[in-house]
């Protein structure tokens, strides 16, 4: 066991417990048990995924941040962070149609949108959306 | 003395005000709640995240290299003063305008630029003779994200390109509803963290593993840095503007209650003096005819 918390600019959004934890690295999901050796990553959008101190398995999408652990106490500072069960699924795909058709809309040389944004924002609604296809 | 008329109207219109005071009041305490929820739940993040900090700084060996961290020679600075869009919160918005003012004169040795949070502040230095380069207002009162990123890509946009060479926020902390503390300090550059060996003796040395390495999550992390340092100043700010206003409120409305019974007493006096008069009138025009 080991503790977790999940802190975004708004809230603590989780403290508790835990068994395992798996998070999305830059470099790959990677997996946390108890006394893993100090580290500290940058994550990308996707999925944690941990067991709780009674076996259940919780899902949340996470929309990038940094993990850090160490003494057994995994720190992740989240920019966004959701429970699957919390997931807007219409508001999901909205926002995914929407920044798509604008990728698409929009000419090679136009300037009038932010490329690197627009990605990161529809990376961002697939990730909630696959999230949440797997609970349901 | 006033005649009845004249107090009765006063008495009214002291009422009405009271009234609006009376109601901003309870507004403000409304909004302070929300705004202090705010300040307390953010501050969690504020402090995981310069702990994250000090650990990559004393675990990277070397010196880190950001653009963040970059010391010039100052030939520019800019401050950046955060007020309230409203008024009627006491002295709250003249206490930091001053302070800035004074700031402003200080350093007056090399060039200065002013960048402006709150209407307040939009009001004082346009008409004056400041160099203004960003304003942001409109914020009701309640804090968002998305402006506060906004000023902050400004500000860092600003520092990378070398158009400025120091930036400094001025701000305040909210300390308690009855309480601000003025505050000035550097955003930028942001001085080299700390190596982590000050937290309580504990040996943060630890061997960290980096994923990919150091570099890039210095580069991930510090634009979040610098966001979360801003959000944090505006929501202490917007709380202690909230609080400020609330004990203003609370003043008027005391002091408009004293004032409601000094003008009633006032009132009761005159309405007195005419009964006597006209009771005067009456028996001495019976006593007349008497005689």
């Amino acid at each position: 066991m080991f503790r977790l918390s999940i802190v975004t600019p708004e809230k603590v959004f989780f403290e508790a417990d835990i068994k395992s934890l798996v998070v999305p690295g830059t470099e790959g999901y990677l997996g946390v048990l108890s006394n893993h050796a100090p580290l500290i990553t940058a994550l990308k959008p996707g999925r944690i995924e941990f067991r709780d101190a009674d076996e259940n398995v919780v899902l949340m999408a996470v929309s990038g941040g940094f993990l850090e652990v160490s003494n057994n106490v995994a720190t992740v500072l989240a920019d966004t962070v959701e429970r699957s069960d919390d997931i807007d699924i219409d508001r999901a795909q909205a926002a995914y149609d929407r920044e798509q058709s604008r990728l698409v809309s929009a000419g090679d040389d136009d300037t009038s949108i932010d490329l690197p944004t627009v990605r990161a924002a529809i990376e961002r609604a697939k990730n909630r959306i696959k999230v949440y296809k797997e609970t349901h | 003395m006033a005649t009845l008329r004249e107090v009765k109207k006063s008495i009214r219109s002291v009422a009405s005000t009271k009234r609006i005071t009376g109601a901003m009041e309870m507004v403000a305490a409304a909004k302070l709640r929300r705004a202090q929820q705010r300040v307390e739940e953010a501050r969690p993040f504020a402090e995981k995240m310069a702990q994250m900090l000090s650990h990559l700084a004393s675990a990277a060996q070397g010196d880190i290299v950001h653009p963040y961290f970059e010391e010039r020679e100052i030939k520019k600075r800019t401050l950046v003063v955060v007020v309230s869009d409203r008024g009627l919160c006491g002295s709250y918005n003249s206490n930091v305008i001053r302070r800035a003012s004074k700031w402003l004169k200080k350093h007056s040795d090399v060039a200065t630029e002013v960048v402006l949070v709150g209407k307040k502040a939009h009001d004082f230095f346009s008409r004056r003779d400041y160099q203004i380069v960003g304003t942001w207002r409109d914020w009701e009162g309640v804090l968002k994200y998305d402006k506060a990123k906004e000023i902050v890509k400004f500000l860092t946009d600003r520092f990378i390109s070398g158009e400025t060479d120091e930036i400094t926020l001025m701000y305040t902390k909210f300390l308690s509803t009855v309480k601000y503390e003025l505050t000035t300090e550097t955003y930028l550059p942001i001085a080299s963290p700390e190596s982590g060996h000050d937290n309580e003796g504990e040996s943060t040395v630890a061997d960290y593993i980096f994923e990919p390495d150091a570099e890039s999550i210095y580069s991930a992390l510090m634009p979040g840095y610098a966001t979360t340092r801003m959000v944090t100043a505006l929501a202490e700010s917007f709380a202690s503007e909230h609080g400020s206003r609330m004990i203003a409120m609370n003043a008027a409305t005391t002091n408009a209650g004293d004032m409601m019974k000094a003008l009633t007493l006032e009132f009761n006096k005159a309405r007195q003096a005419q009964i006597t008069k006209e009771l005067l009138e009456v028996v001495s025009g019976a006593e007349a005819l008497n005689a």
